[in-house]
């Protein structure tokens, strides 16, 4: 016990360290003197502005989203009871890019005013990545859900959603075009409070719920005879589980665009530190993948500045050989 | 791969059949590229392309269109289908994974990771050199895969095979995303992988003939090996055989095959994945048949995918890719049920 509260602690104090560090980096920088000044409320109108206008929004958006992923990543995981599942990888991504892709195509060239209809992508998106795993667990439906069917079906469905994408985006023009390339990627692109409100309440209301049901998620983990036996009325709890698990992912990926990998690297990471029951390791996921898209997000804004990388590039990068090793790991 | 598992299956060596599909397959495939060939932008009449083949006339506009557009676009179907139908053959019969076919194992992400390269830091490259790019990083792509799986304990089971090359895939097109959208060459990138057929003239096709000579040649003297290595790995070690030589052959089959495939006609997945299936369910187990079965299947595919790709949204192309996948993905998730049983 004493050695997770020290966990945590440690890893509160790195989201902490990260998130000074990168108040002050970016295009502009800002010494850390200033950015006390301008939070005490006497730092100049323009550092008022990076701080509170552009990189604070963001850096909450990073923080909420990396943790939704991470949750929904813990959650597919132990519902699948493998430990390679994702929600990128079983299509939920590319669902919700499907929706914005198409979304983006018919307002071609109106993205400008995209800014009123900050509330309409994440509506979106949402909607993507609930088709896209209604579909999912309906085809991997066969007298109930084995995880090895629900994860081919998943890469099947993958790469459906990817050849339409195809047609549509060949179709855009040159600045859609890259808007849809740079979302797809996983681009934090809404730097306003608006966006962070946006996605703020899923969050806020899911992770909670989810935590309400660890003990039933360390019994689904151990298999559904074992879970029925125990009274769990698993093809149910199943569905319930799945669907928080997709709004978790839908509302991330509507502001925080098709990041693949944190989902299933975060779970991972905090496994290895907690253990797998579920009361502790959820937080820690959670703060795994905040902490990570943090991270990402600093080294995606700052390694080629002006330019950014978009943020689910830098996490593929780091998270891909991870996954690799865990692969050639697993028996 | 109904039945690959189940090798006593009555279905293995089925000549008459065989013999059928050679003859029946070929003689479509004969009117498919008839239909390709004068279909188009310009309806030629069939008439006017048995003349243009037999009787050119240069000046004439038709002769030239069938000479210098359809002609070569009609055999590189033939050959890109091919490649792809037995590549998908030999990987399935030598992983034993049903599910195995080229555009999952980072042979795409390999060649379009080469491609950004080229076009972000040698533009003024031309364009065969670009070509020799992709078919290098589509083989860099493969041997990756192939290599994680190899390394992977308990070896290249079908799931694993699958994530090894979905999680390269992610890795690779990771990196070329981040080239593409930096040098801001994103566009062509994409262009190039869904172009399929369209931009194929008869230098492409020059550029894939020896190659399809080699990859042909080494699948065919395979093709027994191959038999035996997918009744598994034991059996055929059993058998005397030496499965490292016929793997290391087989993959290299597939690299150069898949490689100028991708080279060429950019993205077009699941003819690997379908056609094999569909070959074995006609032929039985016999890689001898399943070789040269799949490459006239192939082409047939492709080529009648090719021709709907043009009608579908006239005048404009559908990339080719997408119709093949509005073919194999149903096909997939009818193969993911029946996890357990070959899967």
């Amino acid at each position: 016990m004493k050695r997770i509260v020290w966990i945590y602690v440690a890893i509160v104090m790195s989201i902490f360290a990260v998130f000074l560090l990168s108040l002050q980096m970016g295009t502009m920088t800002i010494a850390p003197l200033d950015v006390w000044r301008t939070f005490m409320g006497d730092g100049t109108d323009q550092h008022a502005l990076v701080l509170f206008g552009f990189r604070l929004p963001r850096m909450v958006i990073a923080l909420l989203v990396g943790a939704g992923l991470a949750v929904s990543g813990a959650i597919l995981q132990s519902l699948s009871r493998n430990e390679l599942a994702d929600p990128g990888i079983l299509g939920i991504n590319a669902g919700a890019g499907l929706a914005v892709v198409i979304f983006i195509y018919f307002f071609q060239g109106s993205y400008t005013s995209l800014g009123e209809t900050v509330f309409a992508l994440p509506f979106f998106a949402f909607v993507g990545a609930l088709t896209a795993a209604f579909l999912i667990y309906t085809l991997a439906w066969k007298k109930g859900v084995t995880p090895i069917r629900l994860v081919l079906v998943g890469i099947g469905l993958n790469a459906g959603f990817t050849a339409i994408l195809i047609v549509f985006q060949l179709r855009m023009n040159p600045n859609d075009f890259m808007q849809a390339t740079v979302w797809l990627n996983g681009d934090i692109w809404g730097t306003s409070w608006a966006s962070t409100l946006a996605v703020l309440p899923w969050i806020l209301l899911l992770i909670p719920l989810v935590m309400a049901q660890a003990r039933t998620l360390n019994v689904m983990r151990l298999g559904d005879p074992s879970a029925i036996s125990l009274g769990i009325k698993v093809e149910r709890t199943r569905r319930r589980l799945l669907v928080w698990a997709v709004m978790l992912a839908g509302a991330s990926v509507s502001v925080g665009g098709a990041i693949s990998f944190l989902g299933l690297v975060a779970p991972h990471i905090a496994r290895r530190l907690v253990g797998p029951r579920h009361q502790v390791m959820i937080p820690t996921a959670a703060m795994m993948g905040a902490l990570i898209l943090l991270f990402a997000d600093m080294v995606g804004r700052n390694l080629l500045s002006p330019s950014e990388i978009p943020v689910g590039i830098v996490v593929a990068v780091i998270g891909a050989p991870y996954f690799l090793y865990l692969l050639m790991k697993t028996p | 791969m109904v039945d690959a598992t189940s090798p006593t299956s009555k279905r293995f060596g089925l000549r008459p059949m065989v013999v059928i599909i050679m003859f029946a397959g070929t003689s479509l495939l004969i009117c498919a590229i008839l239909l390709s060939i004068s279909l188009g932008a310009a309806s030629i009449t069939p008439m006017t392309v048995w003349e243009a083949i037999v009787n050119y006339d240069e000046s004439l506009t038709n002769h030239q269109i069938i000479h210098e557009i359809r002609l070569p676009r009609v055999a590189g179907a033939i050959l890109v289908g091919s490649f792809l139908a037995v590549s998908g053959a030999l990987m399935q019969g030598m992983t034993r994974n049903p599910l195995a076919e080229p555009s999952i194992i980072g042979i795409t992400d390999g060649a379009a990771l080469a491609l950004a390269i080229m076009f972000a830091f040698f533009p003024s490259v031309p364009y065969t050199g670009s070509l020799l790019a992709a078919f290098i990083g589509a083989g860099v792509g493969t041997a990756l895969v192939f290599l994680v799986g190899a390394l992977a304990k308990g070896g290249l089971t079908p799931a694993k095979l699958a994530l090894a090359g979905v999680t390269i895939g992610a890795f690779l097109s990771a990196i070329s995303s981040g080239i593409a959208i930096y040098f801001d060459v994103a566009q062509d990138l994409s262009f190039w992988f869904a172009g399929g057929l369209a931009n194929i003239d008869w230098p492409r096709v020059q550029l894939m003939l020896p190659v399809a000579m080699i990859g042909m040649a080494i699948a065919l003297w395979l093709a027994r090996s191959i038999t035996i290595l997918s009744l598994g790995k034991d059996v055929a070690q059993g058998l005397g055989q030496r499965t490292g030589i016929v793997r290391t052959m087989g993959i290299v089959a597939v690299m150069l095959m898949t490689g100028a495939a991708v080279a060429v006609a950019g993205t077009i997945g699941f003819i690997g994945l379908i056609i094999p299936h569909i070959t074995r369910a006609l032929v039985g187990l016999d890689y001898r048949y399943i070789v040269p079965c799949s490459a006239i299947l192939g082409s047939l595919l492709l080529i009648v995918a090719d021709i709907l790709a043009r009608l579908v949204n006239a005048p404009y192309e559908t990339p080719v890719g997408a119709i093949t996948a509005l073919v194999g993905v149903p096909f997939f998730l009818y193969l993911a049920r029946r996890e357990g049983r070959g899967v």
